[in-house]
């Protein structure tokens, strides 16, 4: 454990455990809604906020939140209004981004692509001081909102007309989800990249539910895996000279594999307890295999 | 209670640029079960989602409570079914997590206490879904999501229904719990509004029927009955070839 000794590791493991708790917090509202790709489309647009820090001489980190606010606003507003070209405009939105980021950065004194690298596939072992003080209060946003309001949350991401009609304030909600998403993926910046944020909202999200069958559960399981890949890739890339960004994706992915592995005899087994807890079935109805829970793998 | 529970005057609505509904008068008074009924893109739905306020009405006034809609809040007097063939979310989540969330318009800033838990549960006893609480909604059949999502109506223990194609897709045996439970909501005095493809095993509940055909109230009052024994009282109209039984009678009575 000699590596906690550097104060640039516990800087790293620190922004990269904020990292493992708020991506997949935000991302289960998003996949949960359907908009498992909206992550990277805000990563894109806080490019151009990169950009415009180096120009601006001003703090990268939080010029980056600002521009991917914005822009996870204007998707919102376009979601609202421009329903039948929703896709277009937010490809617009995708592309002006990083075009924004690249001639901005170009523009900036003594700037070049090379500045853009670091936040586009993360660069741990530079996290300063000043951007961990910026991670910390991002992520603690971030944890208020999706633990605080998570009920309100669920229900207009599970059925927004239906939450409609609970007296929910929807729009308010949806572009909270918006901006929340657009906080993290600025706090994962500096931990993935802007390239890599998005697996690390929606991959944990996907091999949790492998094994879950409730909400609460999905929550708690993908925020375990988005800590334990984050700490093992910081620490895989402490001991190997590998990219911390690319190893942590790579070790989530392994995550959701080992998870899907997992789930067939997971499966077989609540299948064989149900029929055991309920030999007659429901009356009513053709019984369901309750093999067909986890995730569609029905062993046969 | 006097003023009607939902009163529409003159409601007209587009989607697109395609008007939808082209001036409806429809009034559910307290108490009472309106089917609104009417072929695919009559507008049954389009009425109904003008009504909840997730399609904007261009004209017209629409009233619920006797408040207009726009300064209506009590919305934990009104539960709502929407127009689904399935309760699951792109996350799993267990039945007992998707009925709490029709519990939210009496929550205070999200939190639920033990009586809303309680009416959770007791939501799930009226649509027989109690014993799967905890399973995961992926793991439900068709009728069975639909009894869910009824369920989640109820958990606000409503005073009014507002309900689109809750049969739709429903088995036969999930069609007669839902009419049961539906029963047993009039009985209590809850009013409803029905948006119905077919009147069914509903049929005796209904107390008056509105038609539409191209956004237009085309027939307003007593359903489009069944006549000879099926008319008579207590006859309870559940078997599976009522909706055909009952479609020309309905037409020649329309045209």
């Amino acid at each position: 454990m000699d590596f906690l000794d550097y104060a640039f590791m516990q800087r790293a493991l620190l922004a990269a455990v904020l990292v493992g708790i708020t991506a997949p917090a935000v991302g289960i509202y998003l996949v949960q809604r359907r908009q498992a790709l909206l992550g990277d489309g805000i990563g894109h647009v806080a490019m151009t906020g990169v950009g415009l820090g180096f120009l601006l001489n001003a703090s990268p980190v939080w010029m980056a939140t600002l521009v991917s606010v914005l822009g996870a606003v204007a998707m919102e507003l376009i979601r609202w209004y421009g329903r039948t070209r929703g896709d277009i405009a937010l490809a617009m939105l995708f592309y002006g981004g990083m075009a924004g980021g690249v001639m901005f950065i170009n523009l900036a004194p003594g700037g070049s692509n090379a500045n853009l690298t670091s936040y586009l596939f993360g660069s741990l072992s530079t996290v300063s001081e000043s951007d961990v003080t910026a991670i910390c209060l991002l992520a603690a946003f971030v944890v208020l909102v999706t633990i605080g309001l998570r009920r309100q949350l669920f229900a207009v991401s599970q059925d927004e007309e239906f939450a409609r009609v609970t007296g929910l304030p929807v729009r308010a909600l949806n572009l909270l989800t918006a901006i929340t998403a657009a906080v993290t993926v600025t706090v994962a910046m500096r931990v993935v990249g802007l390239l890599l944020v998005s697996a690390l909202m929606v991959v944990p999200v996907a091999a949790a539910q492998q094994l879950t069958r409730s909400f609460a559960a999905t929550f708690a399981v993908a925020v375990a895996i988005g800590v334990t890949v984050t700490i093992g890739g910081t620490v895989t890339s402490y001991y190997q000279d590998v990219p911390p960004g690319a190893t942590i994706v790579l070790l989530t992915i392994a995550a959701f594999v080992a998870m899907t592995a997992l789930a067939t005899p997971l499966a077989r087994r609540r299948a064989r307890a149900a029929a055991a807890a309920q030999p007659a079935g429901d009356p009513t109805e053709c019984a369901i295999p309750a093999s067909r829970e986890a995730g569609g793998k029905v062993g046969v | 209670m006097t003023e009607p529970v939902i009163s529409l005057r003159g409601v007209r609505a587009d989607l697109g640029s395609r008007p939808v509904l082209r001036g409806i008068d429809l009034t559910v008074n307290h108490g009472e079960v309106v089917a609104l009924l009417g072929a695919n893109g009559s507008g049954k739905s389009t009425a109904v989602r003008t009504i909840i306020g997730q399609v904007p009405a261009v004209a017209g006034e629409i009233e619920l409570f006797g408040t207009p809609r726009q300064q209506f809040r009590d919305w934990a007097r009104v539960g709502y079914v929407p127009q689904r063939t399935t309760a699951a979310g792109g996350v799993p989540a267990t039945v007992t997590e998707i009925v709490s969330s029709g519990r939210l318009a009496h929550a205070r800033f999200g939190m639920l206490r033990k009586a809303d838990h309680a009416a959770v549960r007791r939501a799930l006893e009226l649509v027989g879904m109690a014993d799967r609480a905890k399973d995961s909604v992926n793991a439900l059949s068709g009728g069975q999501h639909q009894r869910v999502l009824i369920a989640r109506a109820l958990a606000a223990e409503p005073e009014l229904l507002i309900m689109d194609e809750p049969m739709a897709g429903v088995d036969l045996a999930s069609q007669e719990v839902l009419a049961q439970t539906l029963r047993e909501q009039v009985a209590q005095g809850i009013s409803v509004l029905l948006v119905l493809h077919e009147l069914g095993p509903l049929e005796p509940l209904i107390d008056r029927a509105v038609v539409l055909r191209d956004g237009c109230v085309l027939h307003d009052g007593p359903p489009p009955k069944a006549v000879g024994q099926h008319a008579l009282p207590g006859h309870d109209h559940v078997h599976p070839h009522a909706a055909h039984d009952a479609e020309p009678i309905r037409t020649g009575l329309l045209s």
